[in-house]
């Protein structure tokens, strides 16, 4: 199995990235901060103000490092890449499935009844784990979600299933907030916004989805699938439609989840959330660097696959679920297992 | 993990030059942590090219090269006092 990498995040504002032999040397004012040999790396994410020489970008494609540009809050920019790799036949059957409506359909309900399945036990864990003040609400979310999973087992078209995805991430968001039991007042929740994000949890979650985004376009790449060509999201220029898709069902697992034990155990404080006159809510730059430790460290965690039955860390979740989607593709499995979180 | 750990004979042009080569090579795979003290985190095949890299450069009449393998759970095994602690290849990278 392949080993997980570090990912190197830098925020320091002004911080210039250079190559040196093998290396990633990170200076700020023309001072070396750090030193460190590319091979321990998986992934480089900058932040606002960084720049990276030429000669680093290529050693990141020569060596399938992702390289990310985030703005200083956090939303993604630019991301860099090498040759195209890869296999083509495989590309090509992603692209001729893709076409093909009724598979395509298939193969989304199997992410999407994943999903909900995730995030209906994400609920139950809520309510199981942690003094849950309003058991109700998440009880009847969970019920729901029930429903819509039964719904889902005739076959329907993409139209239908992106609907029943919709209503259940309605009914989810709706009583996430619930699941929030410290420091409910200043991290209320009531359903997802975005661009910009209305209040403080929904900051949280962007970020956290962007990072997420990052890690599964790049384990996509790294087994040779195209990460724009999606088969539940529509194919629109610049958007990475088949990470979404693959994230779709890690997001309760890994994100949604982080987001929760960083509010309920008091890792973030509401005086690190700025809002803008615009309404937006952004992080100061204590609580990103917070975020982004916790979100390594979530990486690290070891978790046993259910369809592999191997013990694995999370971080690696992204990368085995694009290796198992290339299997699919190739036609190796007759059908593409998602991960079901029990 | 590894820790990597030479001496290299520098009182002839030649010995300094190999000196330069030993230190450029560690620095490709690992992390400096003294002057001629090496950290490097690498995999079966990695170990192997740096390995073969080093024995390749130095002059074995004058020079010693000691590897310490500290495995896995090479976080217990090490202990730093003093200044500049280096950073955990596997830890958290934030700059």
């Amino acid at each position: 199995m392949k080993k997980l990498l570090n990912t190197l995040f830098v925020m320091t504002q002004g911080a210039y990235l250079a190559k040196k032999g093998e290396t990633v040397v990170v200076k700020v004012e023309r001072e070396e901060r750090l030193r460190l040999p590319i091979h321990n790396l998986e992934g480089i994410c900058c932040f606002g103000n960084v720049s990276c020489s030429p000669f680093l970008m290529g050693l990141c494609g020569e060596r399938g490092v992702g390289l990310s540009f985030f703005s200083e809050s956090g939303r993604f920019m630019a991301r860099s890449i090498g040759a195209i790799s890869g296999n083509v036949l495989l590309r090509k059957a992603q692209y001729r499935l893709s076409e093909d409506g009724d598979n395509s359909a298939k193969l989304a309900r199997n992410m999407i009844v994943a999903k909900i399945a995730n995030c209906r036990t994400s609920i139950r864990r809520g309510v199981r784990d942690a003094h849950v003040l309003d058991n109700r609400t998440l009880e009847t979310c969970s019920d729901r979600l029930t429903v819509i999973l039964a719904e889902l087992k005739k076959t329907m078209d993409l139209a239908s299933l992106r609907g029943k995805e919709g209503e259940a991430a309605r009914a989810y968001f709706s009583a996430f907030g619930n699941l929030i039991t410290s420091q409910a007042e200043d991290f209320s929740f009531h359903g997802r916004n975005r661009r910009p994000p209305q209040d403080n949890v929904n900051a949280l979650l962007s970020f956290v989805y962007t990072l997420l985004c990052h890690d599964v376009s790049n384990a996509l790449e790294g087994v040779g699938l195209d990460p724009q060509v999606g088969f539940l999201h529509r194919d629109r220029p610049g958007r990475a439609s088949l990470a979404l898709d693959l994230m779709e069902e890690l997001r309760p697992l890994i994100a949604d989840r982080l987001v929760l034990s960083l509010i309920n155990r008091r890792q973030v404080s509401p005086s690190g959330f700025i809002v803008r006159e615009s309404g937006g809510v952004i992080m100061d730059e204590q609580t990103r660097k917070k975020v982004l430790g916790a979100y390594q460290k979530r990486k690290q965690d070891e978790f046993r696959h259910p369809f592999l039955d191997e013990k694995i860390s999370l971080g690696l979740l992204p990368y085995c679920q694009s290796l198992l989607l290339a299997r699919f593709l190739r036609g190796d499995l007759p059908e593409y297992p998602p991960l079901r979180w029990r | 993990m590894v820790l990597v750990t030479y001496d290299v004979n520098t009182v002839s042009v030649a010995g300094q030059r190999r000196l330069r080569h030993v230190a450029k090579l560690c620095e490709n795979y690992g992390q400096r942590v003294q002057n001629s003290v090496f950290e490097c985190l690498v995999d079966p095949t990695q170990w192997v090219q740096l390995k073969n890299g080093l024995v390749k450069l130095i002059d074995d009449e004058k020079d010693s090269l000691r590897f310490y393998f500290l495995g896995a759970n090479w976080r217990r095994r090490v202990e730093h006092i003093g200044t500049r602690p280096g950073y955990d290849p596997e830890g958290s990278l934030i700059v």
